[in-house]
C-alpha cells in the first residue's frame, strides 16, 4: 500500500552494501606502460613532480583506483556535460563573485575542477595532529606577546620583529580576550614537496576565507558523481558550520550560555558575501553590515524591528583596520563607533580576536617551529618551508645573489599579491624586487621555489596535470577541531604555481577517506 | 528581525510584483494592438502612450527615445537597464535585496529569483521576447507566480514573511490604481461611443491585465461597462487584485508584525491602513464616481504611499532621522 516506504527502506542496502575502502584491499594497478592509461587519462604525463594520483607513469596509487576506473569509462564529451551541469549549478545558486569592469558587474564562479583530490585516512591523521599543534602554539604566541612576552626576553624572537609586524596592535597589551582564544579560526596554507611531505607555507590568522567552497564543492561532487562518491567512504565536512558557532557561543562574555551570535560583513559588494552568508545561514544566526550595529554605554546593539538587541559575539570578516572608524582607519564606512572600546570593556567577544596579525606575519611564520618546540617542548609535526629572513645580513645577500632562483614574499601581503616567483620573473621584475627588500629588509622573506605537487586536473578539454596546495580550517573553541581535508586550491594556468582565485586558480572537493587503508 | 532585513524583504517582495505589473501590462497592450483596426503612426503611438503614462515613466522616455512605437515601449519597459522600474531593473533590484537576506528566505525562493533573474540577463530572456512577446510576457508571468507559490510553501510565515506580504499587497493595491486608471488616459477615437465596441475591448483590455476576466464574468454575466469593471477592481472583497482584498492584507501584515489587535493601531502605518481599509469597507461604487474615478485612485496611491513610507519609518528606519530609504516612484 505504501510501496513508495517499502522501497526507500529498499534502498537502504544499497548503503549497507558499500565497501569500506580497507575491506576491499585494491591492488595497485600496475600497467606496463602509457599507453594503457584509457579513456581520459591516456595522455596523462605525471612529470617530474609529486602527483597526487600516479606514483609513476601508469602506477595508480591505490586510493585512486575507484576513481582511475571510473573515468577509463568516461568519454570527453561525458565529462565536459557533468562540468557545465556543475557549473550551471554554480550559477543558478548565485556561488559567484562579482567582477566589476565599466558600468556592470559580471558575476563569475569560482572555477571548480571536478577530479576530487584524495587523501588516505592516516595521512590525513598526520596532517591534523600537525595543524592542532601549530594552532595551538601560535594561540600561546599571541597571549604571549599581548601579555608578558616571554618569548622575546628569552631570546628566541628579536623585539623589533614583533614590534616592527604591520598588524601587531600594542594598544592591546595586557588586555585579556575571552578564554584565551586569539585565533578562533585559521587557515593554513599546506604544500606536498618533491616526495609528498606535507609543509606548511603560511598561516591565515585574520579572517581566512574559502570554506564555504569546501561545503559547496562538496554537495556539487555529490550531485554530478553520486555512484563514484558512494564508492568511497568519504569523511563527511558538514559539521563545520556547528562546531563554528560552537566556538563562537563559547567565547561569549560572561559565559553568557545564550549568547547572541552575528557574522559581520563588509557587504554584498565584497567578493567574499557569498561566504559570509552561507556561514550565516548554516549557522541559523544574523548577518549584519557595519550600519546594522549601533554602540551605546559600551555595548553593541542591532537595530531590529523592536528595537535593540545586544550583540555578544561577533564573528567578523571585516579586517582589524575596518573594524571601528573612531580607532582604526578614519576614512571605513564598513564598521562600527565604538566597537573596540566595546570590545576591551569585555562587553563583546570578536572572533578573530583583534592584533592576530602578528601570528600570520610571514616574518613571524619562520619562528613558529620554534614557537613550538618553546610553547609545547614538542618537535613540530609539520615542518615550514625553508625560509630566509631579509632582515638577516648574511641571509638577505643569498637571496639578493639568488633572486632568480627565489620566492620572494612581502611579509603582509595574502591572495597571491606582493610575491616574486624568480625563476618566472622578467629582469625588471626582479630589480623590483631587489629594491624593495633593500629599502625595506623586515618587509620580505625568501624561499625556494618549491614545485608544489601535482593532480589531474580538466583542463582545455584534456585531463592534466596541475599545481595544488591545501588550504584547512582549524576551529578553536572549547577544543581544537578540524573538518576532514580543506580547500584544495589548484593553479589551473598551465606551469603556474599561483593558485589563488585572483589570478586563475581554482578549487577541487578534497576527500579524506575514513578507515585504515594501506598505501 | 533587523530593521536593515525587514526593508529588503518589503522592497524584495514589491520589485517582484512590480515586474509583473509592467508584464501583463505589455501582455495586454500586446494584444489590443493586435485588435487595433487603425495602424497609423499616431494610431500605434495613441495605443501604447497611455501605458507609459500609467507606469509614469513618460519624461525618461522621450529622452532616450524619438518616438513612441510598440518596439520601443516594449524595449524600454521590459530591457531597458538606464530605466529603474524596467522589470529588468525590477528583477535586478529584487534580487539586490534578496541577496542580503538570503539568510531570512528560503534557498529555493532564492534560486528561483536568481534563475529568473539570470533568464532575463543573458539565458534565453531576450530570444523568447523575439520569437513572441506576448508568449515572454505569460511566461514571466507564470515564473513570477511560481515564485510566489514558492515563497508560501517554502519559508516560514514569520516576520519576513509577513514583511513580503506588505511589499507584495501595497504594490498590488498601488497596480490596480494604475492599470484601472489606464482607462482615463485612453481617448476613445472620434465617434465612439461610451459604451460601444472600442469602449468595451478596453475595459476588457483592463480586467485581462489583472487576471480579472473570468472571475469578473462569474458576477456581470456577459455585460462590460466602466461602472462595473472599477467595482470589481476596486471593491471585490475575494478577488486577490482588487484594491480592498490588498489593502485588508497589508492592514493584516502591519498587525500580525506588531502584534496589535486589528481593531486598535499601535503605530502610523497601522493607523493609516486601518482608516483606508475601512474607507473602503464602507463606501458604495456611486460616491466613488461621484468624487470622480480618477481622482478617487490618486488619492488611494497617495495614500498607499503614505503607508508606505509610516510603515518603513516604524520598523526600518526608525533611528535615523536621514533615512535613506530605497527610491521609488
Amino acid at each position: 500500500m505504501y510501496s513508495p516506504l517499502v522501497s526507500a527502506h529498499a534502498g537502504k542496502k544499497l548503503y549497507e552494501q558499500k565497501p569500506a575502502l580497507h575491506l576491499q584491499k585494491p591492488a595497485s594497478v600496475a600497467l606496463k606502460d602509457c599507453e594503457l592509461m584509457k579513456g581520459l587519462f591516456k595522455d596523462y604525463e605525471v612529470g617530474d613532480f609529486f602527483d597526487e594520483m600516479f606514483s609513476a607513469p601508469g602506477q595508480v596509487r591505490p586510493h585512486y583506483d575507484l576513481l582511475y576506473q571510473r573515468f577509463q569509462e568516461m568519454e570527453v564529451d561525458e565529462f565536459e556535460r557533468k562540468c557545465a551541469l556543475a557549473e550551471k549549478s554554480y550559477l543558478n545558486q548565485g556561488i559567484t563573485f562579482t567582477v566589476y569592469s565599466g558600468d556592470e558587474g559580471t558575476e563569475r564562479i569560482f572555477p571548480f575542477d571536478l577530479i576530487p583530490r584524495i587523501i588516505p585516512g592516516k595521512e590525513w591523521e598526520h596532517v591534523e595532529r600537525g595543524l592542532v599543534q601549530r594552532l595551538t602554539a601560535l594561540n600561546m604566541f599571541l597571549h604571549d606577546v599581548y601579555h608578558d612576552q616571554r618569548i622575546v626576553k628569552e631570546g628566541l624572537i628579536p623585539s623589533e620583529i614583533v614590534n616592527s609586524a604591520k598588524h601587531f596592535r600594542p594598544e592591546f597589551m595586557g588586555f585579556d580576550v575571552p578564554r584565551n582564544i586569539y585565533i578562533h579560526v585559521c587557515g593554513t596554507d599546506l604544500i606536498r614537496d618533491r616526495q609528498g611531505n606535507y609543509t606548511v607555507l603560511e598561516d591565515n590568522g585574520r579572517c581566512p576565507s574559502g570554506v564555504s567552497y569546501v561545503l559547496e564543492n562538496r554537495q556539487a561532487m555529490k550531485r554530478v558523481f553520486p555512484k563514484l562518491f558512494t564508492k568511497y567512504a568519504v569523511r563527511p565536512v558538514d559539521r563545520y558550520a556547528q562546531d563554528l558557532l560552537a566556538a563562537l557561543r563559547y567565547c561569549a562574555p560572561g559565559g553568557n550560555p545564550d549568547p547572541t551570535v552575528v557574522v559581520l560583513t563588509p557587504g554584498i559588494y565584497n567578493s567574499a558575501y557569498f561566504e559570509h552568508s552561507f556561514l550565516a545561514r548554516s549557522m541559523g544566526i544574523e548577518i549584519v553590515t557595519g550600519n546594522d550595529l549601533v554602540v551605546q554605554n559600551s555595548r553593541v546593539y542591532m537595530k531590529t524591528t523592536k528595537g535593540l538587541k545586544q550583540v555578544d559575539v561577533i564573528y567578523r570578516r571585516i579586517d582589524d583596520d575596518f573594524l571601528d572608524p573612531t580607532v582604526f582607519r578614519k576614512d571605513s564606512v564598513l564598521g562600527v563607533p565604538g566597537l573596540v572600546e566595546a570590545y576591551s570593556k569585555g562587553y563583546v567577544a570578536l572572533a578573530n580576536s583583534i592584533g592576530t596579525g602578528v601570528a600570520d606575519d610571514k616574518v613571524t611564520y619562520y619562528y613558529v617551529p620554534k614557537m613550538i618546540k618553546f610553547y609545547l617542548g614538542e618537535d613540530p609535526i609539520l615542518p615550514n618551508v625553508d625560509t630566509y629572513l631579509t632582515s638577516d645580513d648574511t641571509e638577505r645577500k643569498y637571496v639578493l645573489d639568488n633572486l632568480e632562483k627565489l620566492v620572494v614574499k612581502a611579509a603582509n601581503e595574502s591572495g597571491g599579491y606582493g610575491m616574486l616567483i624568480g625563476p618566472h620573473a622578467t629582469k625588471e621584475q626582479v630589480e623590483k624586487f631587489r629594491a624593495a627588500i633593500i629599502a625595506d629588509p623586515r618587509g620580505y622573506i625568501a624561499q625556494p621555489v618549491i614545485n608544489l605537487s601535482r593532480s589531474p586536473s580538466f583542463c582545455d578539454g584534456a585531463i592534466e596535470g596541475r599545481h595544488i596546495d591545501l588550504r584547512p580550517y582549524i576551529i578553536s573553541g572549547e577544543k581544537t577541531s578540524i573538518i576532514p581535508g580543506g580547500l584544495t586550491r589548484v593553479a589551473l594556468r598551465k606551469g603556474s604555481l599561483v593558485v589563488n582565485s585572483s589570478q586563475g586558480g581554482g578549487s577541487k572537493d578534497t576527500w579524506v577517506l575514513d578507515g585504515e587503508e594501506e598505501d | 528581525m533587523l530593521s536593515r532585513v525587514a526593508d529588503s524583504c518589503y522592497w524584495l517582495s514589491r520589485y517582484i510584483e512590480r515586474a509583473e505589473t509592467s508584464a501583463r501590462i505589455l501582455d495586454v497592450n500586446m494584444q489590443l494592438l493586435l485588435d487595433l483596426e487603425d495602424s497609423s503612426p499616431e494610431a500605434i503611438q495613441r495605443h501604447w502612450q497611455p501605458v507609459l503614462a500609467t507606469l509614469e515613466d513618460q519624461e525618461l522616455f522621450t529622452k532616450t527615445y524619438d518616438t513612441i512605437t510598440a518596439d520601443a515601449v516594449m524595449e524600454f519597459v521590459t530591457f531597458d537597464k538606464k530605466n529603474p522600474s524596467s522589470i529588468v531593473s525590477c528583477i535586478g533590484n529584487a534580487r539586490e535585496n534578496a541577496r542580503t537576506v538570503r539568510e531570512q528566505i528560503s534557498s529555493e525562493m532564492w534560486e528561483q529569483l536568481n534563475r529568473t533573474y539570470l533568464y532575463l540577463r543573458d539565458g534565453g530572456g531576450r530570444h523568447d521576447f523575439q520569437d513572441s512577446p506576448i508568449d515572454f510576457y505569460r511566461r514571466l508571468v507564470d515564473i513570477l507566480h511560481g515564485f510566489q507559490g514558492t515563497t508560501d510553501a517554502t519559508m516560514t510565515h514569520g516576520e519576513g514573511w509577513d514583511f513580503l506580504q506588505l511589499g507584495k499587497y501595497l504594490e498590488r493595491a498601488d497596480s490596480a490604481t494604475r492599470v484601472l486608471d489606464i482607462k482615463y488616459h485612453i481617448l476613445l477615437p472620434k465617434g465612439e461611443q461610451v459604451g460601444g465596441h472600442v469602449d468595451v475591448t478596453q475595459w476588457m483590455a483592463v480586467l485581462r491585465s489583472c487576471s480579472a476576466m473570468e472571475a469578473y464574468f462569474k458576477i456581470n454575466v456577459g455585460h462590460v461597462s466602466g461602472w462595473q469593471v472599477a467595482e470589481f477592481l476596486v471593491l471585490h472583497d475575494e478577488f486577490p487584485r482588487s484594491i480592498r482584498f490588498c489593502v485588508d492584507r497589508v492592514d493584516g501584515a502591519l498587525h500580525r508584525i506588531s502584534g496589535c489587535d486589528r481593531a486598535h493601531f499601535s503605530n502610523e502605518a497601522e493607523r493609516l491602513s486601518g482608516m483606508l481599509k475601512s474607507n473602503l469597507g464602507y463606501t458604495t461604487i456611486e460616491s466613488v464616481f461621484q468624487q470622480g474615478l480618477h481622482q478617487f485612485l490618486d488619492q488611494t496611491q497617495a495614500r498607499l504611499n503614505e503607508i508606505s513610507a509610516a510603515a518603513t519609518k516604524t520598523y526600518c528606519y526608525w533611528m535615523d532621522e536621514s533615512a535613506q530609504t530605497q527610491v521609488q516612484a
